[in-house]
């Protein structure tokens, strides 16, 4: 298969949506014209090709762009928004934790809001005001979906589900990936909500990440078979719906689970899954899970700090170790 | 007062302008050196008119600012050294490496809060400006942000909240012409950010903000009236940023032409030569300002670059004041 940036791969989704269906319209703070002229960008290009009707800048008002979106997906239209950097989702929060999860709650069925949020994410030396991965946040709010990819398949046909899904979804793109070349099919290849993917088999761990994360899970994989170690790799891919299955049935093999996320770790998603395992495969371990995060702390600026605070392949490998 | 009348604050006006300006070109050369700093690195280049509001403050006024910041907080006597070192990311920085340049706090000048969530500072300013009522300080607030800033609703509950209970904020709105690659045009409905200050019951002023004696003048004014308790008002001073929305930023969306514009209406020449004329500076007085502005920065970058970075489990510190916690 063909090699893309996820960058790239992200704006063949957009542009393929776009391309089929009319009432898909894109609108953000610099998605159309932007301080980066970059081509690796998933809007770049966007408003040359598809004009200024369909491909809206917004002034810098998170509310609006999130109100904006629910109140046209109602009206029939298939809005995807952008909110630059993950920590200003707490801006658009009302319009997605109250409205776009709750509406058709409230309408006894009635009311749709197919509507998709991409949100850019990642620790890149800015400090804790523009680095903050609020994904358990958003899988906290009902009616809400979440997805969060780790290559530019996934990325591509996550977007593309998540934009003709009847309900609200949110995907977190990490935006690092972007610069990240990988294989993704052409033309409209979805990769459905709610499914994990094994991406490494393995016998005595299972390793259950998503974002960049499951990067760094694959390479602690490999570190670890040098020692004999065989970790199975699990990319949730989707936060909600959560693919439970595919957990539960590798930690019926292994008996061993290691959670891994960029985010802080208490009350992290890590949590949930540790939950899971207990509630549901608890007959299953043969250890302790444990989870690696984020200390329980904001993003620090300064590298060394970052560095610190980042959960990389060796401390998934000392974990799973820890549990061998 | 007005400044025309006091020579000692416009001199101190031009010697802040000075040395933001060594500040700042000083990182933009850095930032042009590969791997020399962390980070994104926001200049106000061509903004430092806007120091003259930051000298219309007493020593006991609170200031709130935002990710552009540098001119404000040396205005307002920052100590450069650890600023520096900050943005780089070494222990000795003035918040430990803990911020970079975003997010720059400086208590020890009353720069008590810095938020690079675009539209949060005056909603902080709010509450800081009612502490100062409630404590029935003669003090004030001002808070800096942008023209794009002013989209957020954030800034109307603030200024409404601040209208209706008369508090002494003086909001600052630097109108730079742009909000990252979006221009005033396109993403304010109407022609300024001043004119709103009537919906909220207080007196909003539009400025030349590249001229520092109008941004002095206009902020003493206001000011004064804050301090009066006659409550809240509106500065916006129009200006623009020399070097794009960041130093990666190419400004490949701008005219040309507009920055040649701007370039011929440098703050810093225009009121050196503007003290010169009318006597306020002597012969080689402005170099001499401008030398000794180069010189602090040079000390500066000397003490930020043999500072050490902080050892990485310094993370862990600073989330709490009781650290038992963590
Ligand atoms: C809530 C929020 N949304 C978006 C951003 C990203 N951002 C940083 S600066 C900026 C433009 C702000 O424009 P303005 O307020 O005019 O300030 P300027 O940068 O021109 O000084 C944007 C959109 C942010 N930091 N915070
Ligand atoms: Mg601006």
């Amino acid at each position: 298969m063909r090699e893309v940036h996820t960058g790239v791969a992200i704006r063949e989704a957009l542009t393929l949506a776009m391309e089929m269906d009319d009432r898909v319209f894109l609108a953000g703070e610099g998605i159309g014209v932007s301080i980066h002229d970059n081509p690796l960008m998933p809007t770049y290009g966007l408003l040359e090709t598809f004009g200024r009707r369909r491909v809206k800048d917004t002034p810098v008002s998170e509310a609006a762009i999130a109100g904006l979106a629910v109140g046209a997906s109602t009206m029939g239209l298939l809005p995807v928004v952008e909110i630059m950097f993950f920590p200003f989702i707490t801006l658009a929060s009302d319009m997605l934790v109250n409205h776009a999860g709750k509406l058709r709650y409230l309408s006894g069925g009635k009311s749709s809001f197919p509507l998709t949020v991409r949100v850019k994410a990642g620790m890149f030396g800015a400090g804790c005001q523009h680095s903050h991965n609020l994904e358990a946040w958003l899988a906290h709010a009902p009616g809400l979906k979440l997805a969060f990819p780790s290559c530019p398949a996934d990325a591509k046909g996550l977007l593309l589900s998540a934009i003709f899904d009847p309900d609200p979804v949110i995907i977190v793109e990490d935006m690092g990936l972007y610069w990240m070349q990988g294989p993704a099919p052409e033309g409209d290849v979805r990769v459905p909500l709610g499914k994990a993917a094994v991406k490494r088999p393995g016998a005595d761990a299972t390793v259950v990440g998503y974002g960049r994360a499951v990067l760094a899970a694959l390479e602690a994989a490999s570190e670890l078979e040098a020692e004999g170690v065989s970790v199975e790799v699990i990319d949730l891919r989707s936060l909600v719906p959560l693919d439970r299955e595919t957990i539960l049935e590798s930690l019926s093999r292994t008996g061993r689970l290691v959670t891994v996320h960029d985010a802080t770790k208490f009350c992290g998603f890590g949590a949930e899954l540790a939950a899971i395992a207990a509630e549901e495969g608890f007959a299953s371990l043969k250890a302790p899970v444990v989870r690696v995060a984020g200390p329980d702390i904001p993003v620090p600026f300064s590298p060394p700090l970052q560095e610190f605070y980042m959960p990389n392949a060796q401390k998934i490998a000392a974990a799973v170790r820890s549990i061998l | 007062m007005t400044a025309k009348q006091d020579a000692t604050l416009r001199r101190t006006v031009l010697e802040k302008m000075y040395l933001a300006r060594a500040f700042e070109d000083c990182i933009s050369a850095l930032a042009a050196e590969q791997g020399r700093l962390p980070g994104m690195q926001i200049l106000a280049t061509g903004q430092e008119a806007a120091a003259a509001a930051a000298l219309a403050l007493g020593k006991d006024d609170v200031m709130v600012t935002n990710h552009r910041s540098h001119v404000h907080l040396l205005a307002r006597g920052a100590d450069p050294k650890t600023l520096l070192a900050e943005i780089m990311g070494k222990e000795s920085g003035v918040n430990h490496g803990k911020s970079g340049t975003l997010h720059l706090i400086v208590p020890e000048v009353n720069a008590l809060m810095t938020s690079t969530v675009v539209g949060a500072s005056p909603l902080l300013a709010l509450g800081a400006a009612f502490a100062q009522q409630y404590k029935e300080t003669n003090a004030l607030t001002m808070v800096f942000f942008g023209d794009g800033a002013a989209a957020e609703g954030s800034v109307h509950e603030a200024m409404n909240m601040a209208g209706v209970w008369k508090l002494p904020l003086l909001f600052v709105c630097e109108n730079n012409c742009w909000a990252g690659a979006q221009s005033f045009k396109e993403h304010c409905s109407a022609g300024n950010i001043a004119s709103r200050a009537s919906s909220y019951g207080m007196p909003g002023e539009l400025v030349n903000g590249n001229d520092p004696d109008d941004v002095l003048n206009t902020a003493l004014e206001l000011a004064s009236m804050c301090r009066d308790g006659r409550g809240p008002a509106l500065m916006e001073l129009t200006t623009y940023r020399m070097h794009g929305h960041g130093e990666y930023d190419k400004q490949h969306y701008v005219d040309p032409a507009e920055i040649e514009f701007w370039a011929e209406r440098d703050p810093i020449v225009m009121f050196s030569s503007r003290l010169e004329q009318e006597g306020v500076l002597g012969e080689g007085q402005a170099e001499a300002m401008r030398r000794e502005a180069a010189d602090k920065v040079a000390e500066a970058l000397k003490f930020a670059d043999e500072s050490p970075y902080p050892a990485p489990e310094a993370a862990l510190e600073h989330v709490w004041a009781s650290p038992e916690h963590i």
